[in-house]
């Protein structure tokens, strides 16, 4: 068949197993297209042929036996932040430009035994710190619907190999938007979970009480495939939440009719550009012309504080978290030191990038003494009030609705000298992991040809309900279906 | 609050943060600039509000303390940029 790449994850296993593609051939096909655009793109850090191919020819031995489920065969690409058993890992960052991981997250366990071929580690803002992917320690991510503009981030690279369709799926992760904002930017599906609900054990940490891996996918019925193989307890990740993982795909194809959606009034406000705001009111009409029942103005009076708790909150996890990159275990290492300390200051001085060294200092100086309380403490109260107000919320809503980003995709350059704007950027995805509830960026239109990401935010583990939404209002608008220009 | 040159030192200090001159100016600059934005929270009454760690309702899990394999020396080893038979090796502590 022709163009095999295209597909998504449940048109290519229909494919697999009546036998008319083999995942050799999806393989083939991904391959070749990562070979012809990627040079444009530039999503892939480490494009994984060989392996890829033994893999698919695995997975066409097990379809053979008649053992294929709805992932095996099925191409992926990993966020290179999420360790791969023999598959250099580095975080884009020059600390770990070598590092080769000696095990596998156990996200790729589980994927690896529903049959994954890895074509790729995907590019990211350095240590997952960044929200354009500009960050890079080793190149910047192009947008495929426009190539002078950023992907978004961190999960850049992975947003834009989806849209670029150089992959079927890919895993990000999301501390304050990192798998939304760039499933927005990109015009794809990317779900972050509940906190809790998927293990992040193998997964390299930012900000520990913030930090969650997920799907981002071409569409909803292929990101609540994803979930079924990756949710579920862990106790190699104490967070992890020992609850019963629902069959994701159950919860779609249904009609939203009587379900109660809430649109906060807090994420309509500053600098949101006037397009985007106006392109998320016409999805909201389009779901209550669909049956839902929309509370156009409902009130999250503390969100406008969620963005000073946040670059507080993370910074200070971040400095405690990035300790370990001492130059003495693996990764890059300054040799030619005298000392034990002059190695390690060295080591991380050559090692990390300026925003991933801004954000050390800031979480230094928030923990240290004397201004622990005045920071790091008042943050986590004021989380405390943000959590509250999403409980509440959840009382008389099923689903709140928002922006997933403030703006269309930026150019790329324009913001790097601005820090604060830039900060802004995840603005209305940042309250979604203080809160630790799970929220799902789904393609929503158009502003002159750029991506508008509708965010669609539910109670802990309730995913179901966000993948209900998120389906009936996709498969009414076929948003999801339009191609990138590449 | 205005992070001026020593306290930026002081603070690369902890962190172990080998900085240049630039860095020191650059990072006194940027820094105050985030801290000042941080002042907007001195407005929110937070009196008898317990703080959040972490969203999840999870509290002091444990597991059976059961021996399992771990690791190889060799796979433990294969990143370590020193090393010296099974050990890693690191720069002199005391000079």
């Amino acid at each position: 068949m022709t163009n095999p790449e295209q597909l998504t994850i449940h048109e290519a296993h229909k494919l697999l197993i009546t036998k008319q593609v083999s995942s050799v051939e999806l393989t083939k096909a991904v391959l070749a297209r990562i070979q012809a655009v990627d040079s444009k793109v530039r999503a892939f850090l480490t494009v994984t042929e060989e392996l890829a191919l033994q893999q698919a020819a695995q997975a066409d031995k097990r379809i053979a036996d008649g053992n294929c489920s709805p992932l095996t065969g099925i191409p992926a690409v990993i966020k290179d932040l999420i360790c791969t058993k023999g598959v250099r890992t580095t975080c884009a960052s020059k600390m770990l430009e070598n590092f080769v991981p000696p095990y596998d997250a156990t996200v790729i366990e589980k994927l690896y035994a529903e049959g994954m071929v890895l074509v790729g580690k995907a590019n990211m803002d350095e240590c997952a710190m960044g929200s354009s992917t500009e960050n890079s320690a080793f190149f910047p991510t192009h947008n495929p619907w426009d190539l002078e503009r950023v992907p978004g981030g961190s999960s850049g690279g992975a947003a834009a190999a989806i849209a670029a369709k150089e992959s079927f799926y890919a895993l990000g992760s999301d501390t304050g938007g990192s798998i939304r904002q760039p499933a927005s930017f990109c015009s794809i599906t990317g779900l972050k979970p509940t906190y809790g609900r998927v293990s992040r054990y193998g997964a390299i940490a930012y900000a520990s009480s913030l930090d969650q891996i997920g799907p981002m996918t071409q569409d909803v019925e292929d990101a609540a495939i994803v979930m079924n193989v990756i949710s579920g307890h862990d106790e190699r990740d104490s967070t992890s939440v020992p609850c019963d993982v629902p069959d994701y795909t159950k919860a779609l194809g249904k009609d939203i009719k009587g379900m109660r959606i809430g649109i906060p009034r807090e994420y309509f406000v500053d600098g949101i550009q006037p397009e985007v705001a106006g392109t998320i009111k016409t999805a909201v009409a389009k779901l209550e012309e669909m049956g839902a029942c929309v509370d156009w103005d409902v009130s999250l009076p503390s969100t406008p504080y969620a963005l000073a708790v946040y670059y507080i909150i993370s910074p200070s996890e971040a400095s405690a978290n990035l300790a370990r990159y001492d130059g003495v275990r693996y990764g890059f290492s300054y040799k030619e030191a005298r000392s034990m300390w002059e190695s390690i200051e060295k080591t991380r001085q050559f090692g990390f990038g300026p925003e991933v060294k801004r954000r050390i200092m800031l979480g230094t100086y928030a923990l240290s003494a004397g201004y622990y309380d005045a920071y790091y403490l008042k943050a986590q109260r004021v989380r405390t009030l943000i959590r509250r107000e999403f409980d509440s919320a959840f009382e008389k809503y099923d689903a709140l609705i928002a922006p997933t980003s403030p703006s269309v995709p930026f150019k790329i350059g324009e913001k790097t000298n601005d820090l604060m704007q830039l900060y802004l950027s995840d603005v209305c995805t940042m309250p979604i992991n203080i809160a630790g509830v799970p929220a799902i960026s789904i393609p929503a239109g158009f502003v002159d040809g750029l991506p508008v990401g509708l965010q669609i935010i539910a109670k802990p583990f309730a995913e179901e309900t966000i993948l209900r939404i998120a389906h009936a209002y996709e498969q009414a608008t076929g948003w999801q279906q339009r191609k990138a220009p590449i | 609050m205005k992070l001026d040159r020593e306290e930026v030192m002081h603070i690369a200090a902890l962190a172990k943060l080998g900085m240049t001159e630039e860095d020191v100016s650059t990072f006194s600059v940027q820094l105050s600039e985030i801290l000042e934005s941080f002042e907007v929270l001195n407005s929110v009454d937070t009196t008898g509000v317990p703080p959040t760690a972490q969203p999840n309702s999870l509290c002091n899990v444990m597991r059976e303390d059961a021996v399992t394999p771990s690791l190889s020396s060799c796979d433990v080893l294969a990143n370590a940029p020193r090393k010296d038979g099974e050990f890693f090796r690191i720069h002199a502590v005391l000079e």
